[in-house]
């Protein structure tokens, strides 16, 4: 039977067996909300109030389930709203499949009403993207799409479809499977390169296992926890890593980098091995290049191999897929009689608890003082059993959530690490939220961020997402202070905010509960009670330390052993 | 040090911004490009010369490969290859004494006069940019009006072969 681009659209998206899109209407798309309109039992639409919404919350489904998400724009101003998400999504490898109207195709190069090159705009931030040209082509684009955005490392796609193939007919047949002769990721690693690996781990006397987002991405915390318990290597990881390796266990030594542990840096600084895991060398991470691990070996595990040497040589390469890799490295491993030297271990370990016995993130909440931040996110983290999901936005706020709410299981920290973008927080929590509707998810956010996407509120209330979103409101764009008062002599330009809303009568506004706690003594009877309240969204309000700190941290340009601590 | 990479990529439009595009996002040079369909009709063939140290060019080589247009690379500098660039030049010989010595440059360099006029010769000219660039410099006391050149094309010697 014929169907139209736009039916043909929607049989697409069941295909892929995507439930919950993201978008928001507009003039070249209307065919498509049409056909969406029509099979409104199959496929949930969630509409945002902002399309850069819309990306951010894919993003957050993607990140919490590691299936695709996907968004939903109209040309023009919707697709360059849409930007931000894509770039975001882009840094951070997040499978998304994000489909844009299009002005007609006779129309384009016009300059016609609503018209952007969105394909031209978006090609540097995207994996890959198309423009559809022509009807009998829609069906395998979008399939090729969602191959591509899901496999190898995976990151954003981009569909851009006139509104006149939404319209115009073609039998529909959508492709098993698909095979591409310019894309094939390697996801086993080479067998050699595992060989020497383990040759390496098994000489190493201060060996440190330093694992990223994409162990999380691959799906593989269980096999790095098997392995790293059988190597009994200190671990640490990247604030895109956190939650794959339990922090609780004895083993993790912390986040590494800007403000990692004192602990954590300090053995990068001073290890052999270096075991770098579906990670990525980011200078957030590495601090000087020049300075970086001065003593070590490394190897490096990634399924990306441009990702490898990329910023720091690497001596042992194996590209593939982090949890293919693991398995082969314990086989070859078990098979081994040999095991890492003992003694040169507990040397190590006295090593690293004599760094840990600094206890870099030491904060008091003095009774009378203000509410300190690092307290309130200790006390949701108590009170949540360390089980929740944390969407967090950018700033302060994002470090102390990352160093205080110690993550137990993979995918369930959200945030924004490679581009850093204020305002992700808020609806990557609704995408989190929609994904696992039974489930407490907290957005900890800042009085900067939050003002960012604060419209999906009103997406929270149509659809009865009952996030908390934890706001830590310092009165200032503090990171952004912080940084003035070390490196700019406490000249704090721009970054007060002298006017802030009342976030109370605000959250009131949009139909939720709003809180304002400003005692320490209030803090987790606050947050008891808005944590008992599961239908609905409560707006907490922490009014905090205003010149509060993120320490310990690692100067931009120093080494990671030259940290400061408070 | 300079490095000839040799690209086969998907016929499609966007393809060849993708690889421009790569070039000045992670601010790597191209010295010059050289671009056209190959007997496949949906492969392109892209000649790219550029510089860099080898890291630079290992990193230029698997950013390229991550193109999802581009079916293989070669950096035809790692084999024996040979390379060839055409170019026009088109020269003014108002005087009778220029279009003889013009001849003569154009036969010594085993140039093709291609056009002619009472005051040009076009004169179209095949070889490495070295040679080219040595054509140039010795028509450099008449009055060159015009140099069109194609950018460098490169081919590895024997078995060695780009395909898909
Ligand atoms: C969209 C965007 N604009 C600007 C920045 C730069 N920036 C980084 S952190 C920050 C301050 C964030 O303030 P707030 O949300 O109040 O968090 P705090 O640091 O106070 O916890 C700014 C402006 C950014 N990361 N993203
Ligand atoms: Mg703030």
């Amino acid at each position: 039977m014929e169907l139209t681009g736009a039916e043909i659209f929607v049989e697409c998206l069941k295909e892929e067996g995507v439930e919950t899109i993201f978008g928001y209407p507009g003039g070249a798309v209307l065919f498509i909300y049409d056909a969406l309109y029509k099979q409104q039992d199959k496929i949930n639409h969630i509409l945002v109030r902002h399309e850069q919404g819309a990306v951010h919350a894919a993003e957050g489904y993607a990140k919490a389930t590691n299936k695709p998400g996907v968004a939903l724009v109209t040309s023009g101003p919707g697709a360059t709203n849409a930007v931000t998400g894509i770039a975001d999504a882009y840094m951070d490898s997040v499978p998304l499949v994000v489909f844009t109207g299009q002005v007609p195709r006779a129309l384009i190069g016009n300059d016609a009403f609503q018209e952007v090159d969105i394909v031209g705009i978006t090609r540097p931030c995207v994996k890959h993207n198309f423009l559809v040209t022509d009807v009998r082509e829609l069906a395998t684009t979008i399939k090729k799409a969602f191959y591509i955005a899901s496999t190898g490392r995976p990151g954003p796609v981009l569909v851009d479809i006139p509104k006149d193939i939404t319209v115009a007919r073609c039998e529909f047949h959508y492709p098993k499977e698909i095979t591409m002769r310019s894309y094939n990721p390697t996801y086993k690693g080479n067998k050699r390169q595992v060989r020497r690996a383990v040759d390496l781990m098994l000489e190493a006397k201060r060996p440190v296992l330093y694992t990223g987002g994409g162990v999380v991405l691959s799906g593989a915390a269980h096999e790095l926890t098997e392995m790293t318990r059988e190597l009994g290597f200190p671990i640490t990881e990247t604030l895109m890593g956190l939650g794959a390796y339990p922090s609780m266990d004895k083993q993790f030594i912390g986040m590494l980098g800007m403000h990692g542990t004192y602990e954590a840096n300090h053995a990068m600084h001073k290890a052999d091995l270096v075991i770098a895991i579906g990670a990525r060398f980011d200078d957030r991470v590495t601090g000087n290049v020049d300075k970086f691990c001065p003593d070590a070996r490394i190897i490096h595990i990634d399924i990306d191999p441009a990702s490898i040497s990329k910023n720091v040589h690497v001596d042992v390469p194996i590209v593939g897929d982090v949890k293919h890799v693991i398995i082969d490295l314990l086989e070859e491993l078990r098979s081994r009689t040999e095991r890492p030297d003992p003694a040169a271990l507990a040397v190590w370990w006295n090593q690293i608890n004599e760094w840990r016995k600094v206890n870099c993130m030491k904060y008091t909440q003095e009774p009378e003082g203000p509410i300190r931040a690092q307290y309130v996110i200790d006390k949701l983290w108590e009170l949540t059993g360390g089980e929740a999901y944390v969407a967090s936005d950018v700033g302060q706020h994002q470090m102390w959530a990352a160093q205080f709410y110690k993550f137990n299981k993979p995918n369930r920290w959200i945030n924004s690490g490679g581009l850093g973008t204020m305002g992700f927080g808020l609806p990557a929590a609704m995408g989190v939220q929609l994904a696992y509707p039974d489930e407490t998810v907290a957005c900890i956010t800042g009085d900067g961020s939050i003002q960012m996407c604060i419209q999906e509120l009103a997406t929270c209330l149509q659809y009865r997402l009952p996030i908390k979103v934890i706001t830590l409101n310092n009165g200032y764009l503090g990171m952004v202070r912080q940084w003035q008062e070390f490196f700019y002599q406490k000249r704090y330009a721009m970054s007060t905010m002298d006017t802030q809303p009342d976030f109370v009568k605000l959250a009131e506004a949009y139909g939720h509960v709003g809180m304002r706690i400003e005692n320490p003594a209030d803090v987790e009877g606050a947050l008891k009670e808005a944590l008992a309240m599961k239908d609905r969204l409560v707006f907490m309000d922490f009014v905090t330390a205003q010149e509060g700190n993120v320490y310990p941290m690692v100067p931009a340009g120093a080494g990671h052993n030259e940290m400061i601590l408070v | 040090m300079r490095h000839v990479i040799s690209i086969l990529m998907e016929n499609e439009a966007g393809a060849l911004s993708r690889v421009a595009g790569l070039f000045s996002a992670r601010g790597y040079n191209i010295e010059s490009l050289t671009v056209a369909p190959t007997d496949d009709a949906t492969l392109s063939r892209l000649t790219l010369v550029t510089r860099g140290s080898d890291e630079i060019v290992e990193q230029i080589v698997k950013q390229l490969n991550k193109l999802i247009d581009v079916v293989k690379v070669m950096d035809l500098s790692q084999y024996s290859h040979i390379e060839r660039e055409m170019m026009f030049v088109k020269v003014g010989v108002e005087k009778n004494s220029a279009c003889e010595a013009v001849k003569r440059l154009s036969d010594i360099f085993r140039g093709n006069i291609i056009d002619v006029t009472d005051k040009t010769y076009t004169i179209e000219l095949t070889g490495d940019s070295s040679k080219l660039d040595a054509f140039v410099n010795a028509l450099k006391e008449f009055r060159i009006l015009e140099v069109v050149r194609s950018g460098s094309m490169g081919i590895a010697r024997g078995e060695a072969a780009l395909r898909a």
